[in-house]
């Protein structure tokens, strides 16, 4: 029980780490929210089952196409969208919250739920850890979540376009005075998150089948993890989706399955009461929260 | 070569120093101050005589979303953005379903029972997060009503998927037509009024800068309670009132249709008015309603109108009508 506890949240916090890398990139390392994640999310999840069931596309182009489309979106919706708002916090928030609900609820509005929307497991099949079998997409998902997570902060610190992404995130005038083009510098950066929520759905939404309100529940524990693990820290992310994702397995198998969404909530609580900067937030500490 | 122009703005001429200070000098003028308040109340009183029976429930729903959005502006001038309004109208709804299902209270208790501890429940529920400013405070309160929804969903406490059924109606139809019409009016003139006075200026100055209003030795905290409280009680009040006319509460009044429609009616009408958020959702429900054929989709076009409004007219429909109906507009030529 213990063992397929401790493997299961390991997975689990792969799994959050795979799903906050994309709005973490967008909403904490360069400061741009995009409330539209979820939706952005489930959306590549319905694209690559219209391109490979409907249109008869084979899955590993059907997915690279996916992922290409979503981050196109992404980029879309910085140019149509964000770049009117820049600044006004609250209306980027507002504005790709419709956005993102409007995707949603069109999906909902379609019925498109059942046992039939699943997207093909890359391999299939099944190993023993111990006394534990592990289907081999959730080794998959351990293996590109850890090698992202690993590319992230190479790319945030080592690549003229991922410092530019911490720079606008730190000061915004400071970076233009260096000859960043910010706006085109945050286009960009909504566009990679959006890639990244592709990435992400490909990977994960195999496991189970395709629903709506998982949009939602992407959308809040992207949020509780770049929260918990502070603005701008990868390692922040990686620590926060362990302590989230053990504590809900944890959650799970003691209290029972019902419980497990309110973990990120009281975890969000108890961040903002406790250290409001989370847990390896350095940047706007002041600014932002208090 | 073409002459350009540019388009000149001229206050009206009865406008005398500031927005709320006028010389009146003809009934005319009288008339002319007065109409925008006068008229609204009197079509609102008039309405649920004249109404079919449909479009009366129409008008307690816009009433109701109308509180909200009011509410929620209330809150963003006081500078936070709650992404939840549903918590505070389920609060206020399932509250009034207990007071009167397990409690057996007549329905003239539980619904100013349920408005008071409903905004106070919600304050209490608030407060730890009172601190954060902006999306953090947002992103608690979109994420509190959907765990509600759960817990009410997973453990079947308070009547679980089934909801509390059976509960006491009012009266009449004219009973709940007028006392919601008569709230909104009451909301919709008292938070101007409020807004008006130093109490007010204050709590808009937490919105502008928190920092210096803090340097002035306020407790904006405090305030920042106070206001929640005030906005919770409101919301509170449509969801019991809600519950007595659905004769049931159950988890739909935690659907994001209470978080999302207050703030696109908001946003179209025209923020920080009040008076706009009204026109909002006068504009936005009955649409809906006559939409209703095509089921879900209303949400999309909520989100839609939401994000569009945002980007395209930000100041809102009242904001328009209100600079078209006070100045003059002329186009004259650009000198050289």
């Amino acid at each position: 029980m213990l063992e397929v506890t401790l493997i299961y949240g390991f997975i689990n916090s792969v799994i959050l780490a795979l799903i906050a890398l994309g709005f973490s990139l967008t909403f904490s390392i360069s400061g741009v929210s995009n409330f539209a994640y979820g939706a952005l999310f489930i959306l590549a999840g319905y694209m690559v089952w219209i391109f490979v069931n409907l249109l008869s596309i084979p899955f590993a182009v059907a997915a690279i196409l996916s992922v290409l489309l979503t981050a196109l979106l992404g980029a879309g919706l910085y140019r149509f969208v964000l770049l009117r708002l820049r600044g006004l916090v609250i209306s980027e928030v507002i504005a790709t919250f419709g956005v993102g609900l409007a995707i949603l609820e069109f999906f909902r509005y379609l019925g498109w739920t059942g046992f039939e929307y699943t997207l093909p497991v890359f391999t299939d099949g099944s190993v023993m850890i111990g006394n534990t079998y592990i289907d081999h997409q959730r080794l998959w998902i351990v293996g590109a979540g850890t090698s992202l997570a690993v590319g992230l902060y190479l790319f945030t610190h080592y690549t003229k376009v991922g410092l530019a992404f911490r720079g606008i995130a730190q000061d915004e005038r400071t970076a233009l005075t260096l000859g960043v083009n910010t706006d085109r510098i945050a286009g960009i950066s909504v566009a990679f998150g959006a890639g990244l929520a592709a990435t992400a759905a490909i990977l994960i939404l195999p496991r189970g089948t395709i629903a709506v309100n998982e949009g939602y529940d992407v959308l809040v524990n992207a949020l509780a993890v770049c929260i918990i693990g502070g603005l701008g820290s990868t390692a922040g992310v990686v620590a926060a989706s362990f302590m989230l994702g053990y504590a809900q397995m944890f959650t799970d198998s003691y209290l029972g399955p019902h419980w497990k969404m309110i973990v990120p909530l009281i975890a969000i609580l108890l961040i903002l009461a406790v250290r409001p900067s989370g847990l390896f937030g350095k940047q706007k500490e002041l600014e932002e929260r208090i | 070569m073409t002459t350009k122009k540019r388009k000149e703005r001229l206050d009206r001429g009865i406008k005398v120093r500031s927005d709320d200070i006028f010389a009146l000098t003809s009934y005319r003028e009288m008339l002319y101050v007065a109409v925008p308040s006068v008229l609204p109340v009197a079509v609102l009183l008039i309405l649920p005589l004249i109404l079919p029976t449909y479009w009366q429930k129409v008008l307690i729903s816009t009433s109701v979303f109308a509180i909200l959005a009011m509410s929620w502006d209330f809150l963003v001038s006081v500078g936070m953005v709650s992404l939840g309004q549903a918590l505070f109208f389920g609060v206020g709804g399932y509250l009034a379903g207990v007071l009167d299902h397990h409690l057996h209270l007549p329905i003239w208790l539980t619904i100013p029972l349920a408005t008071v501890l409903g905004g106070g429940l919600c304050t209490v529920c608030l407060v730890p997060v009172l601190r954060l400013r902006g999306i953090y405070f947002a992103m608690v309160t979109l994420v509190l009503p959907l765990m509600i929804e759960r817990i009410i969903e997973a453990t079947g406490f308070l009547g679980g998927t089934e909801g509390l059924t059976g509960l006491k109606p009012f009266p009449s139809i004219y009973a709940e037509l007028y006392l919601i019409v008569a709230a909104m009016l009451l909301v919709l003139f008292a938070v101007r009024r409020m807004m008006s006075t130093d109490y007010g200026l204050v709590l808009r100055a937490i919105q502008e800068n928190d920092r210096s209003v803090m340097s002035g030795g306020i407790n904006i905290y405090y305030l920042k309670a106070q206001a929640l409280f005030l906005g919770g009680c409101a919301c509170s009040f449509c969801g019991a009132f809600m519950t007595h006319v659905y004769m049931f509460v159950g988890m739909p009044a935690f659907a994001l249709d209470y978080s999302i429609l207050p703030i696109a009616s908001a946003v179209v009408g025209g923020m920080g008015t009040f008076a706009g958020s009204t026109l909002g959702a006068f504009i936005l429900v009955p649409l809906s309603e006559a939409l209703r054929g095509i089921g879900g989709l209303r949400t999309v076009i909520y989100a839609l109108s939401l994000t569009v409004f945002i980007v395209a007219l930000p100041e809102g429909v009242f904001h328009y009508i209100q600079r078209k109906y006070k100045q003059f507009e002329r186009w004259v030529e650009v000198e050289r």
